[in-house]
C-alpha cells in the first residue's frame, strides 16, 4: 500500500531530494562558483521529470487515502509548470550572474517551491492544499529578497511575506469552517458532506475564506496589493519566476478546491468567481494604463490575465476548466518570453525597465522588436496570435454557461487594456529616437523571446495537442 | 487543384513578405529597390492567379465554389470559399494591390518593413472575404488592424500617433462585441460553417432583459453586436469619426486601401452574416439603418464642403457613398442591394483614385491644405484630366460607375422608404457641389500661388497607375451588366431566402399569439 503511494509520487519525492542532494553537497564544495551549473542542472532536472511526467502518467491514481491525486489534471499543469519553470531559471542564469546575484540558494529554492507547487495542483485534501502552498509560498518569500541589500527588493519580499502571511490565515480559517462543518479535510468527504442541496452557512464562510485565500495568490482583485510592489522590487528573474509557474500551480489549486471539494454546489461560489473576474480584468486593464515601469506594466497586465481565467473557472463547467487551462498554458508562454525580453534590457550593463527607453527599438533590432510586437499583440488577445484563442476558449465557456454579461465585460476590458500593450509597440515603433539600448548578450534569452513568439504564431496552425490534453485534464476533474 | 486555389491566392502576398522578412537585408538603395520589386512582382502574381478564380466561376451556381475545407485547431474549421457576393471583393483586392505598392515607389523610409505590412494586410483583407468559418473570418477581420495601425503609426503624417490609437481601439471595440456575438451563435447552433449558420433560425421570440422588451429577441441583439462592428467599419453616421482621422494621417497608400478595400468588409459583412442570419433582427432594424443612411449622406456631405484639407474632404464623401451602400442593403430588395455591392466595387476605385489624386500633388509640394493649391491646370494638364474624371465620377455622372451604384441603390430605397429616398436623392446634389467646388479651387483659375510654378506634371508611373482604374470606371459606367450578371443570382437568392425567412417568422409568432 505505502510502496504504491510512494510510486505515485515519485517525481515529487525525487525532486525534493534533488534539491535536498543539492544543498548539502554545495554547501560543501564550490558554493556560489556552482550556482551557475546548478541552475542549468535544475533546469534539467524540471525538463526531464516533465517529459517523465507527460510520457508516463496514465490513468486517475489516488495517493495516502485521497491526499494526493495524480491525474491527467495535475499532469497537465506540472508538465506545464516544469517547463516554464526550466525556461525562466535558464534565462536569467546570466542576467544574475552578472550582478553578482546568482547564489546557490536560487536554484534549489525554486526547486523546492517547484516541489510545493507539484503537491499544489495534486491536493486532494485540506492538509496536503496547505502544506503544498507553504512550501512554495516560503520558497517564494525568500527568493523575492535574494538581493539582500537592495532596498527595493527586501521591500518586496517583506510585503510578500506579510500579505501572503495573512492570506495563509485566511485559507486556514476558511479550512478550519470547512473542516467543522463537514467533518473531514479529504476533497473528496467534502464533496458528499455539502451534497447538492442546501449548505450550511459556516461551510459557506470556509468556503468564502478558502476562496479569498486562493484570490490572494493568483492575486485577482481585490487581492492583488501585492502584485505590482513585488513585482516591481523582486529581481527581474524572479519577476519572471512569480508570472509563470506560481500563477498556473495557484490556478490549478484554485480549480481543484472548487471542483473536487464543491463541485456540487457550483452556484454557491460562481458569483464570487465571476465578481473577482470582472473586478481583475478591469481594474488590470484600468490601472496599468499610467504604468512607465515595465514590470509594474506587466504586474498589472498578469491581474487581467488572472481575469480571464477565473472566467473559465466561473463557467463551472469542464468545458471552462478546459478552457482556463489552455488560457494558463498560453499565458505562461507569452510571459516566458515577455520577460525574456525585459531580461536583455539594459542601458550601459544597467537593467532598465522604463518602457520609453524602448524608443525607436525596431530600428536597432527589428527582429526582437518584431518578436516582441507579436507578443504584445498576443498578450491584448488580438487575433491571429495565439493569445486570441486563450480568450476565445475563455469566452466560449463563460456564454456556454451562459455568462454572456461576463463574457461582454471581458471583451470590453480587452479593449482598454489594448491600449497599454499598443503603447509598448509605440514606443518602439513610432517614438522618437532616443539613446539605444544595449546589444543584448544572452543567447538564452533571444532563444526564449524568439521560441516564445514563433508558438504565437505556428500556434494557430498546430496547437502541439494542448487543446486534448487541456480537455482530458477537464475531465479528470469533474465528478464521475 | 481547385480546392487550393483560393488558399493560394490568400497567401501568395505572404509568402512573399516572408521571403522578405527572412532574406532581404540592409537599408541601402538596393534593398529598397528589391523589396518594391518583390512586393509588386508578388501582389502582380497574386492578381493573375486570381484570374483564374474568376474564370472558373459560374454565377449561375448561388452555392460557395472552390470551397476548401481543412481541420484546424479546438475543433474549427479552416473553411474558404467564395459566391457571387464575394467574389468581386476578392478581385478588387487583388486589383488594387499592386497599383497601391506600385503607388509607393517613392517611400524611402523602412521600405522593407512597409512593404511587408502590406503584403500581409492583403493576405488578412482577402482572407476576410473568402472565409466560411466564423472564427476564421474574425481571425482575418481583426488581424487587419494590426499592419494599418502600424502603416499609419509608422509612415503616416504629424498626428499619426493619434490617429492609429484611435483607428485600433475605435474599430477593436466595434469588432470584440461581434465576438461574444458569434460565440452565441456557436453555442446555439453547435457550429461556426457559415453556409450552416446561414440556413439555421436563430430564436426571435420576444425577449425581456432588465426590463426593456426586445422585439426579434435573441437576433435582434446579435444583430446589433454585429451592426457594432460593421458600422464601425463601414463606417456609419455617428461611428465615422475615426475614418477622417486614419484618411488624413496615413500615407497615401494606406488611405486607397483603407478606402478602396477595408470599408467594403463592412458592406460585405451586412450581406454576408447581418441579413442572411439574422433576418427578422434586421427587419426590426431596418428603419433604424435606413434613417442613419440618409442622416449619413446629407450630414457628411456638409461636413465635406467646409474641410480645408483635401484628404478629410474625400474621406467624407466616403462616408456619404458608405450611405448609399447601407441604405441599398437594407432596402433588400434586388436593386437596392445589386447597387450596394456595385458602389462598393465602383466606390473603390473612384476614392482610391481621388486619394491617389491627393498623392500626387503632396508628393510635390507636401501639404494637402486645400488653399495653397489653385491653376493648377496650367501646369500639369494631364493632371487636371485625371482628376476631373474622377471627380465626375465621385458626383455620379451617367456614363461613369459611380452613377449606375447610386441610382441602383436609391432605386432600390424608393421602394423600400420613399421619405429615406427623398432625403438621400438631395446627397447627389450636394456631393457634386463639394467635389466639383473642390476641383475648381485645386484646379482652376490663375496658377498664383509662387510655390507652384514649379511643379511637373504627372510622370508616367504615376499615369500608368491611373490608367487601369479610369478604364475600370469606365466599362462599369457603360456596360454595368458585367457586375450584376456576376452578382445577380447570388443576391436573388439572398432576397428570397431573407423574404422566407421573415414570413416564416411573421406565421411563427401569429401561431405563438393565437
Amino acid at each position: 500500500m505505502i510502496q504504491a503511494d510512494l510510486n505515485i509520487i515519485l517525481p515529487e519525492i525525487l525532486l525534493a531530494l534533488f534539491a535536498m542532494l543539492a544543498l548539502v553537497t554545495v554547501v560543501y564544495t564550490g558554493k556560489d562558483k556552482m550556482a551557475s551549473m546548478l541552475t542549468w542542472l535544475t533546469a534539467g532536472v524540471f525538463a526531464i521529470l516533465a517529459v517523465w511526467i507527460g510520457m508516463s502518467g496514465d490513468g486517475d491514481n489516488i495517493a495516502f487515502n485521497g491526499m494526493f491525486h495524480d491525474d491527467a489534471f495535475s499532469r497537465f499543469a506540472k508538465v506545464a509548470m516544469l517547463l516554464a519553470g526550466a525556461a525562466v531559471l535558464v534565462m536569467g542564469a546570466d542576467y544574475m550572474k552578472r550582478r553578482n546575484m546568482l547564489r546557490f540558494e536560487y536554484p534549489i529554492l525554486v526547486a523546492l517551491a517547484m516541489v510545493g507547487m507539484m503537491v499544489m495542483v495534486s491536493a486532494g485534501d485540506l492538509m496536503a492544499l496547505y502544506m503544498g502552498l507553504e512550501l512554495q509560498s516560503l520558497s517564494l518569500y525568500v527568493v523575492a529578497t535574494l538581493r539582500r541589500d537592495g532596498v527595493k527588493s527586501t521591500e518586496a519580499g517583506m510585503k510578500y511575506f506579510l500579505l501572503g502571511a495573512l492570506s495563509s490565515g485566511l485559507l486556514l480559517y476558511g479550512s478550519s469552517l470547512v473542516y467543522g462543518f463537514a467533518g473531514t479535510t479529504t476533497f473528496a468527504g467534502i464533496i458528499e458532506a455539502v451534497g447538492h442541496g442546501h449548505t450550511p452557512l459556516g461551510l459557506l464562510f470556509g468556503l468564502t475564506f478558502v476562496i479569498s485565500g486562493l484570490a490572494f495568490k493568483v492575486s485577482a482583485v481585490p487581492f492583488h496589493m501585492w502584485t505590482p510592489d513585488v513585482y516591481e522590487g523582486a529581481p527581474t528573474p524572479i519577476t519572471a519566476f512569480f508570472a509563470t509557474a506560481p500563477k498556473l500551480a495557484a490556478m490549478g489549486l484554485f480549480a481543484r478546491v472548487l471542483f473536487d471539494a464543491f463541485g456540487g454546489v457550483i452556484g454557491d461560489w460562481q458569483q464570487i468567481i465571476a465578481l473577482l473576474s470582472v473586478l481583475s480584468m478591469f481594474l488590470g486593464a484600468v490601472a496599468a494604463i499610467g504604468q512607465t515601469n515595465i514590470k509594474r506594466l506587466m504586474a498589472y497586465s498578469s491581474i487581467a490575465h488572472m481575469g480571464y481565467a477565473l472566467m473559465g473557472l466561473a463557467a463551472g463547467t469542464a468545458l471552462g476548466v478546459e478552457a482556463m487551462l489552455i488560457y494558463m498554458a498560453i499565458y505562461v508562454t507569452m510571459n516566458v518570453g515577455t520577460f525574456a525580453f525585459i531580461l536583455s534590457m539594459e542601458k550601459d550593463g544597467q537593467p532598465v525597465t522604463d518602457i520609453a527607453s524602448l524608443n525607436q527599438y525596431s530600428k536597432q533590432s527589428s527582429g526582437r522588436a518584431l518578436a516582441l510586437l507579436v507578443l504584445l499583440f498576443s498578450l491584448a488577445g488580438v487575433p491571429p496570435f495565439l493569445g486570441f484563442f486563450g480568450k476565445l476558449s475563455v469566452l466560449l465557456a463563460a456564454v456556454d454557461a451562459g455568462l454572456a454579461w461576463l463574457a461582454i465585460a471581458g471583451v470590453v476590458a480587452s479593449v482598454i487594456g489594448a491600449f497599454y500593450y499598443l503603447r509598448i509597440v509605440y514606443f518602439m515603433y513610432f517614438g522618437e529616437e532616443g539613446d539605444k539600448l544595449d546589444t543584448p548578450r544572452s543567447p538564452v534569452q533571444q532563444v526564449m523571446l524568439m521560441a516564445s513568439a514563433a508558438i504565437m504564431l505556428l500556434g494557430i496552425v498546430n496547437f502541439f495537442g494542448v487543446d486534448s490534453a487541456a480537455q482530458a485534464a477537464a475531465a479528470a476533474l469533474m465528478p464521475h | 487543384m481547385n480546392d487550393m486555389l483560393l488558399s493560394l491566392v490568400t497567401f501568395i502576398p505572404t509568402f512573399a513578405a516572408l521571403i522578405l522578412v527572412v532574406f532581404l537585408r540592409g537599408e541601402d538603395e538596393m534593398a529598397q529597390r528589391n523589396a518594391k520589386r518583390v512586393a509588386l512582382t508578388a501582389t502582380s502574381i497574386t492578381f493573375l492567379t486570381s484570374l483564374f478564380v474568376l474564370a472558373g466561376f459560374d454565377p449561375s451556381d448561388t452555392g460557395f465554389q472552390f470551397v476548401e475545407e481543412r481541420d484546424w485547431l479546438m475543433g474549427l474549421k479552416y473553411k474558404m470559399g467564395v459566391d457571387g457576393i464575394s467574389i468581386l471583393f476578392v478581385m478588387l483586392t487583388t486589383f488594387i494591390m499592386p497599383l497601391v505598392i506600385w503607388a509607393s515607389w517613392d517611400v524611402k523610409v523602412r521600405v522593407k518593413e512597409y512593404m511587408v505590412a502590406f503584403l500581409l494586410l492583403e493576405t488578412l483583407m482577402l482572407g476576410v472575404f473568402m472565409a466560411l468559418d466564423l472564427v476564421l473570418f474574425y481571425l482575418f477581420f481583426e488581424a487587419g488592424l494590426i499592419p494599418m495601425f502600424l502603416i499609419i503609426g509608422i509612415w503616416g503624417g504629424a498626428n499619426r500617433i493619434y490617429a492609429s490609437f484611435k483607428f485600433f481601439l475605435y474599430t477593436f471595440l466595434g469588432s470584440v462585441l461581434m465576438l461574444v456575438a458569434m460565440i452565441a451563435m456557436y453555442v446555439d447552433a453547435g457550429t461556426t460553417d457559415i453556409p450552416t449558420l446561414m440556413s439555421h433560425s436563430f430564436a426571435s421570440g420576444t425577449m425581456n432583459i432588465m426590463g426593456i422588451t426586445v422585439i426579434g429577441g435573441m437576433q435582434t441583439l446579435m444583430f446589433l453586436a454585429f451592426f457594432a462592428s460593421f458600422a464601425v467599419k463601414m463606417p456609419m453616421w455617428p461611428v465615422h469619426t475615426w475614418l477622417p482621422d486614419a484618411h488624413v494621417q496615413a500615407p497615401t497608400a494606406g488611405s486607397v486601401v483603407l478606402a478602396a478595400i477595408l470599408l467594403k468588409m463592412g458592406g460585405y459583412g451586412f450581406l454576408r452574416f447581418s441579413l442572411p442570419m439574422f433576418p427578422i433582427g434586421a427587419e426590426v432594424l431596418t428603419p433604424l439603418v435606413l434613417w442613419m443612411s440618409a442622416i449619413a449622406i446629407v450630414y457628411t456631405s456638409l461636413v465635406a464642403l467646409v474641410q480645408e484639407d483635401m484628404k478629410k474632404l474625400i474621406a467624407y464623401s466616403s462616408v456619404a457613398h458608405m450611405g448609399y451602400v447601407t441604405m441599398g442593403i437594407f432596402a433588400a430588395n434586388q436593386q437596392g442591394i445589386d447597387g450596394a455591392i456595385f458602389q462598393m466595387i465602383s466606390h473603390g476605385f473612384i476614392s482610391g483614385a481621388l486619394f491617389l489624386c491627393v498623392g500626387v500633388i503632396y508628393d510635390r509640394m507636401h501639404t494637402r491644405e486645400i488653399d495653397a493649391y489653385g491653376g493648377l491646370v496650367n501646369r500639369m494638364p494631364a493632371y487636371a484630366l485625371i482628376f476631373m474624371f474622377f471627380t465626375m465620377a465621385n458626383v455620379g455622372l451617367p456614363g461613369t460607375s459611380g452613377f449606375v451604384g447610386e441610382f441602383l441603390t436609391l432605386m432600390g430605397v424608393f421602394q423600400a422608404n420613399t421619405w429615406v429616398a427623398l432625403i438621400a436623392t438631395s446627397g447627389v446634389i450636394l456631393s457634386a457641389a463639394y467635389a466639383l467646388w473642390l476641383y475648381r479651387r485645386v484646379v482652376m483659375g490663375d496658377l498664383i500661388k509662387e510655390s507652384l510654378k514649379t511643379i511637373s506634371d504627372m510622370t508616367s508611373r504615376e499615369k500608368m497607375i491611373f490608367a487601369p482604374l479610369v478604364a475600370m470606371t469606365l466599362i462599369l459606367g457603360v456596360y454595368p451588366s458585367l457586375v450584376t450578371d456576376i452578382i445577380g443570382p447570388s443576391v436573388e437568392n439572398l432576397i428570397s431566402n431573407y423574404d422566407t425567412a421573415l414570413a416564416h417568422g411573421a406565421s411563427a409568432s401569429q401561431t405563438a399569439s393565437h
